[in-house]
């Protein structure tokens, strides 16, 4: 029993990052009918940043912000140059654009960071809690994650921002009439969900060590609606370490990951919590 | 538009001898180009090295791949990111059949290809109810857990070893090499291929792959039956990339969990989506991109030559954002056009309002 609840606790923290990936994934998906395949690699580019200024002998959380602004203002600019150009061109292009991008930032990332495993450091300290139910470091991963979520939640529900991000994301004909510039709203969803992935890899670094190819499996929490997205992480999180645990052997953690997500969707096609759009004809 | 217009009642008018007969002409002289293009394949594996052999018959079968791959995606709009695992699920068949059960090379491309379309078929089922970005997700897992379940079922698999196999020769009485031979049979199966795929795609069931992509709903209207064309669809695409994987253990000699990652299923995407989509063509060009580009690319910069890569499909998608052959198909109606509008080439013009 014990040793279950340490499972599920440490699948919890795992699939927090997944879902701040996963989260990621849906805002640049609502804001631009696009899933950005290279999520990962930006996120894994932006873990690398934090790691160079923390070498550098900046204190952890100082990093950790400017890492954040950077990610911002690179989702921006990447937006701007990269998509802007097919962002009306037949979706397949889109599609082989993120692609490259992927292949793009996973060499630079190589090339100027090599390929070999770094340590990172974590601001948590390495306790036990509850008894060994878990540590101070999963207990820190969940809560930077729910702290992100909040103050997400607060930007699109409070702020003229958010709320004209939203219109942009929902109808950008009627949000250009109204005076919301459409393709600031977008650069901005773009410049969002690369300081999410940033937090996400920074927070996954400590518990995994940093490796280039570490994102790929990250993608497979995405689902449509924000709150789906997190809660389908944790639940990818959660059964992939019980799984790992219990079941079989742990080289086939990814598969059942997909094999439960299959299922989920033969039943409920759009996610747990997405809704059937409905198209006019 | 009221020369077109007139043209058309012209030809309308007139008993459509002259037109039935320019169809013909043109039919001919294309029939004609193909047979050249055909000669110039089998002739060229004779002026060049054994390496280059090699190379060409690897983009051959690449194109056959992303054949399937272009059938799918670009004919049906379902967007697969996993066709890598139809590939080694090709694959393993020649080589397990090869293998254990001592099955000449070139009686493992039925099995393979049986196998890959149920397989197809299969995944094709859950797949009818996912849309864009769903199926992307999902055929993007399978990609990646491709090489786990190798490694997974290692009896049959041989693990993360792989299989090694006999290396096939070419019969004794034609005197040639066996990268030539090998380059010989491979173009023989693209081109059978290609015959099948263009037979397919230009009549009935392509219209109908066609219709369900642009307008789901107006199709189903129509009394297209949406899910029985979709699954065919993707048991038909994974048929044609499971013979390209079983025809690749042939060719390498070698099967390992290593060959089919992630990277290969993008690759496969992205010389669809390059060469052209919805094209036949296409999936040549898509071939020679994904065999030759990262070479280029590893002698442009040693340091990173997959930043090149990366940066060469944004620059294609860029200029060509229906793929080469699409984007050059275009261009050249578009020209054509224009010469029949200025009023020469009416019999052109006239052609294509039959």
């Amino acid at each position: 029993m014990h040793q279950l609840l340490q499972q599920i606790f440490s699948g919890l923290a795992a699939g927090a990052v997944y879902a701040s990936l996963a989260l990621a994934l849906v805002m640049i998906y609502r804001a631009t009918d696009l899933v950005n395949f290279a999520q990962g690699e930006m996120a894994m580019f932006s873990t690398y940043i934090a790691w160079m200024l923390v070498n550098a002998g900046m204190p952890f959380w100082a990093a950790f912000s400017l890492t954040l602004v950077a990610s911002f203002v690179g989702g921006m600019i990447i937006e701007r140059i990269v998509i802007r150009p097919v962002e009306n061109a037949p979706i397949l292009a889109a599609v082989v654009v993120t692609i490259g991008l992927l292949l793009i930032f996973n060499a630079l990332a190589g090339w100027l960071f090599t390929y070999t495993l770094q340590e990172f450091p974590s601001p948590f300290p390495d306790r036990t809690l509850f008894g060994a139910l878990m540590t101070t470091r999963d207990l820190g991963v969940i809560g930077v994650t729910l702290a992100m979520l909040v103050a997400l939640f607060v930007f699109f529900r409070f702020t003229a921002t958010g709320l004209a991000m939203r219109a942009a994301a929902q109808n950008p004909e009627s949000a250009r009439l109204c005076g919301i510039p459409v393709g600031r709203m977008l650069a901005i969803g773009w410049g969002l969900a690369a300081a999410i992935g940033a937090v996400a890899g920074i927070m996954v670094a400590p518990v995994l060590f940093l490796d280039p190819n570490m994102m790929g499996g990250a993608l497979l929490g995405g689902i449509t609606s924000p709150i789906g997205a997190v809660v389908g992480g944790l639940i990818v999180g959660v059964t992939e370490n019980l799984v790992g645990a219990y079941l079989i052997a742990s080289q086939l953690k990814l598969t059942v990951a997909l094999a439960l997500i299959v299922l989920v969707l033969v039943f409920r096609p759009n996610g747990l919590f997405g809704v059937a759009i409905v198209r006019r004809v | 538009m009221t020369m077109a217009k007139s043209v058309a009642i012209a030809s309308a008018e007139q008993p459509a001898a002259a037109t039935r007969n320019g169809a013909f002409v043109a039919g001919a002289w294309r029939s004609t180009g193909a047979l050249v293009l055909i000669a110039a394949a089998v002739a060229l594996p004779f002026t060049i090295s054994n390496y280059h052999v090699f190379e060409l018959t690897q983009v051959m079968i690449y194109a056959i791949a992303v054949l399937g791959l272009n059938i799918l995606t670009g004919y049906n709009g379902q967007i697969s990111l996993g066709h890598g695992g139809f590939y080694a699920a090709g694959a393993y068949t020649a080589a397990i059949l090869m293998h254990r059960y001592g099955v000449p090379y070139w009686a493992t491309l039925p099995p393979a290809a049986v196998i890959c379309f149920a397989l197809g078929v299969l995944f094709g089922l859950p797949a009818l109810r996912f849309e864009g970005p769903y199926l992307a997700l999902v055929t993007l897992a399978m990609a990646v857990a491709t090489p786990q379940l190798l490694k997974y079922f290692d009896t049959w698999t041989g693990g993360q070893q792989g299989i090694n196999l006999i290396k096939v020769q070419a019969p004794a009485f034609l005197g040639i090499g066996r990268d030539r031979w090998l380059y010989l049979v491979v173009l023989t199966v693209l081109l059978v291929a290609m015959r099948v795929a263009a037979n397919m795609l230009h009549g009935r069931t392509g219209r109908a792959l066609v219709a369900i992509r642009d307008h789901p709903i107006a199709a189903a209207a129509m009394g297209i039956d949406v899910a029985r064309y979709k699954t065919l669809a993707f048991g038909t695409s994974s048929l044609f990339t499971g013979v390209a994987g079983a025809l690749s253990a042939i060719v390498i000699g070698f099967v390992a969990p290593e060959s089919f990652t992630l990277f290969l299923s993008l690759s496969f995407l992205v010389g669809s989506a390059i060469g052209g989509i919805a094209t036949i063509f296409g999936a040549i060009v898509g071939g020679l991109f994904i065999e030759f580009v990262p070479n280029i690319a590893n002698d442009i910069s040693d340091a990173a030559p997959w930043a090149i890569y990366g940066l060469t499909m944004l620059l294609f998608m860029y200029v060509m954002p229906r793929g080469v052959v699409g984007s050059l198909a275009g261009l050249m109606r578009r020209v054509q056009s224009r010469r029949a509008t200025a009023g020469q080439g009416l019999e052109e013009q006239k052609r294509r309002l039959s």
